[in-house]
């Protein structure tokens, strides 16, 4: 394989890794927290998709629109539950009880749908295209699309409508946009209805281009993707995009180049350096202590 | 008045904390002997002794420097393959003794981790929150994967040592130490619940010495009001990387422990979830509350071993209970209610009371 090989599955990879991030970036900018539950929703994405289509026959588009409603609705359901009447509590007991959120999730997946793993048929098929010495398949064609799509939707969305700017007003002071008449508790459902969302687009693109499903299959990804959020500075959107992309091309070149078994240190590795020459990520604002 | 108190107060909590520990080691060890405890229970003491010290070292760094730690188990992971190297080269070199062994290893894993601690908490303290939360867990990953790759073996010639492929032959004497992915392998089970038990012994006069000292009053302060602290001249760095090293070098220990209890050791084991686990310990016994950090590890340590029966069901209760206790602790709601509910009970024994005197 050759170098351009290597970037463009990285690139793939780093879309997946970007989506999930927009999702945990998100979340963080509005809400201040981390959602550790966000990885689970990828899995449970996963496996709503592959019942749709593998069990009940619908065509691949009414499969992944099923997952998305179904996981959108499934965040709404845990903010409501499990975060919301934590919203005044200390940042770490929210932190334990998202944990608690993805114990649950996977815990319940292993029950409903046992721990073996189900292979995922690719939801754009097997196919590839050859471009001279490049060999790309459909799958990573579709996943850079999609990623760029959605990359450019939320940020219209964020900047232009009504919602976006309520967004941004409860990410920037919660208090004061409260004040200003935003319903801060219906900005803070839709962060996590579109993080989920996004989730579930993300999670049947991971299992199209990694066809192995299991109730653990969102937690590796989940990380990283988390990495790439604070990589790129956490509760920026373009930062999650960024950062997304530079981990996916970084782990999938040190597999190449360096140490397939290594690649993991070394993806950590240079996010420990970021953060040292750059403390709040690549594109995060460093914020100003107030006295 | 109030804050003389409150010294007196944490002083009591200490006492009555070793308290706690002695009477529950001299209950559990009086038990085993006389042959009343069951042998699952008695299996699971020294792992309990080790998550209990990992919840000490874990809150030192939690509680008391006030920052966010999701690496822990990087710092297990060290002392466990330290320490066990150690102590499987000594068994090698004819060092017939468990007890010395143990003491030896666990000493090495201890120092071994402090030198790791203080190297990595050069970097890491200088970010601050989350920032500093998302590095402890790069650096537990990067421990994780490198000794997941570690060759390590000895025999009359010395030792070897290689990474990411195995590169050299031992001779026919020789031991492989650390094999790859596959970690070390039988392991001699050399630790006792006495170990353990003096382990936790040990942090806990460790930590509550540390916090009654001016390093430690130095530490809170920083803790509470960071730049109060920094303004009246306190040395903020030296201050954390102290207790971080401290907090680091007795999770190394536990480790170390931890390892020993086992016939096989990997590193795959001191993953992302082991360090989840601690903080939860640490989270849920109280930041800060060394007593609630060890019965919170205790109990749930205890809880899914005791849950076997729901056999499938278990994972998911350990979560909902996870679930429920945070949200019952944390919600004003739930909190006034149940505070509400303590006042009217406490305000009907006082009215029990007080019909009683006036009725004589």
């Amino acid at each position: 394989m050759s170098f351009l090989n290597y970037l463009v599955s990285g690139l793939s990879l780093g879309s997946i890794y970007a989506i999930i991030a927009l999702g945990y970036t998100m979340v963080y900018g509005i809400a201040k927290m981390l959602n550790f539950a966000h990885g689970d929703v990828i899995m449970v994405g996963g496996y709503i998709c592959f019942f749709a289509v593998q069990r009940f026959g619908f065509p691949p588009i009414v499969g992944v629109i099923v997952a998305m409603a179904l996981c959108t609705c499934l965040g709404i359901i845990i903010e409501r539950l499990a975060y919301k009447p934590l919203r005044s509590a200390p940042s770490l007991a929210v932190l334990i009880t998202a944990i608690g959120v993805s114990y649950f999730l996977q815990n319940s997946a292993q029950l409903l749908w046992t721990s073996n793993p189900k292979v995922f048929a690719s939801v754009v098929g097997d196919g590839t295209i050859q471009m001279g010495d490049l060999v790309v398949s459909h799958v990573t064609i579709v996943t850079i699309i999609v990623c760029i799509v959605i990359m450019l939707v939320l940020t219209a969305f964020v900047s232009k409508t009504k919602m976006g700017k309520a967004m941004r007003a409860v990410s920037e002071d919660k208090g004061a946009a409260q004040l200003m008449g935003i319903d801060v508790n219906t900005t803070i459902s839709v962060t996590f209805a579109i993080g989920s969302g996004l989730a579930a687009i993300a999670g049947v693109l991971l299992c199209s281009a990694y066809p192995t499903l299991m109730p653990t299959t969102g937690s590796m990804p989940g990380i990283k993707a988390f990495t790439a959020a604070v990589f790129g500075g956490i509760g920026s959107i373009p930062g999650a995009f960024l950062g997304g992309l530079l981990l996916g091309i970084i782990e999938n070149l040190a597999k190449a180049y360096i140490s397939t078994q290594l690649s993991d240190a070394i993806v950590f590795g240079v996010l420990i350096v970021v953060l040292l020459v750059k403390p709040a990520g690549l594109l995060g604002k460093a914020v100003r202590e107030k006295v | 008045m109030k804050k003389l108190k409150n010294l007196v107060k944490s002083k009591n909590n200490a006492w009555l904390t070793y308290a706690v520990v002695v009477i529950a080691y001299v209950i559990m060890a009086s038990l085993r002997a006389s042959g009343n405890l069951s042998s699952k229970m008695s299996g699971m003491l020294v792992p309990i002794c080790a998550y209990v010290a990992m919840a000490l070292a874990l809150n030192l760094t939690v509680g008391i420097i006030g920052e966010l730690s999701l690496g822990h188990a990087g710092f297990m992971s060290i002392g466990a393959f330290a320490g066990t190297s150690l102590i499987v080269i000594m068994q090698y070199n004819g060092v017939a003794s468990p007890t010395v062994r143990l003491v030896v290893g666990m000493i090495f894993a201890a120092v071994v981790t402090a030198v790791c601690g203080f190297l990595i908490g050069i970097p890491v303290l200088r970010l601050r929150g989350d920032y500093l939360a998302i590095v402890t867990l790069a650096f537990a990953e990067i421990i994780k994967s490198l000794f997941a790759n570690m060759y390590l073996g000895i025999d009359e010639t010395g030792l070897h040592f290689s990474i990411v492929e195995k590169k050299f032959e031992l001779t026919e004497t020789g031991r492989i130490i650390i094999e790859g992915a596959m970690g070390i392998r039988s392991i001699t089970k050399i630790s006792t619940f006495l170990a353990g038990f003096i382990l936790v012994m040990i942090c806990l006069i460790v930590i509550f010495n540390l916090m009654q000292s001016r390093t430690g009053r130095a530490i809170m302060a920083i803790r509470d009001n960071r730049i109060a602290a920094e303004s009246i001249g306190i040395p903020v760095f030296k201050y954390k990387i102290t207790a971080f090293t401290i907090s680091a070098a007795m999770a190394g220990a536990a480790g170390c422990l931890f390892g020993n209890n086992y016939s096989s050791l990997v590193a795959s084991k001191f993953n992302i979830d082991t360090s989840i686990l601690i903080l939860v310990f640490v989270v849920l016994g109280g930041q800060g509350n060394m007593l609630g950090s060890i019965i919170a590890a205790t109990a749930l340590t205890v809880l899914p071993e005791a849950l076997r029966s729901f056999a499938d069901y278990r994972m998911l209760v350990y979560a909902i209970v996870l679930i429920v206790v945070m949200l019952t602790t944390n919600n004003p709601q739930l909190k006034a209610l149940v505070s509400n509910f303590k006042e009217k009970f406490s305000k009907k024994k006082e009215g029990e009371s007080a019909g009683g005197l006036a009725n004589e």
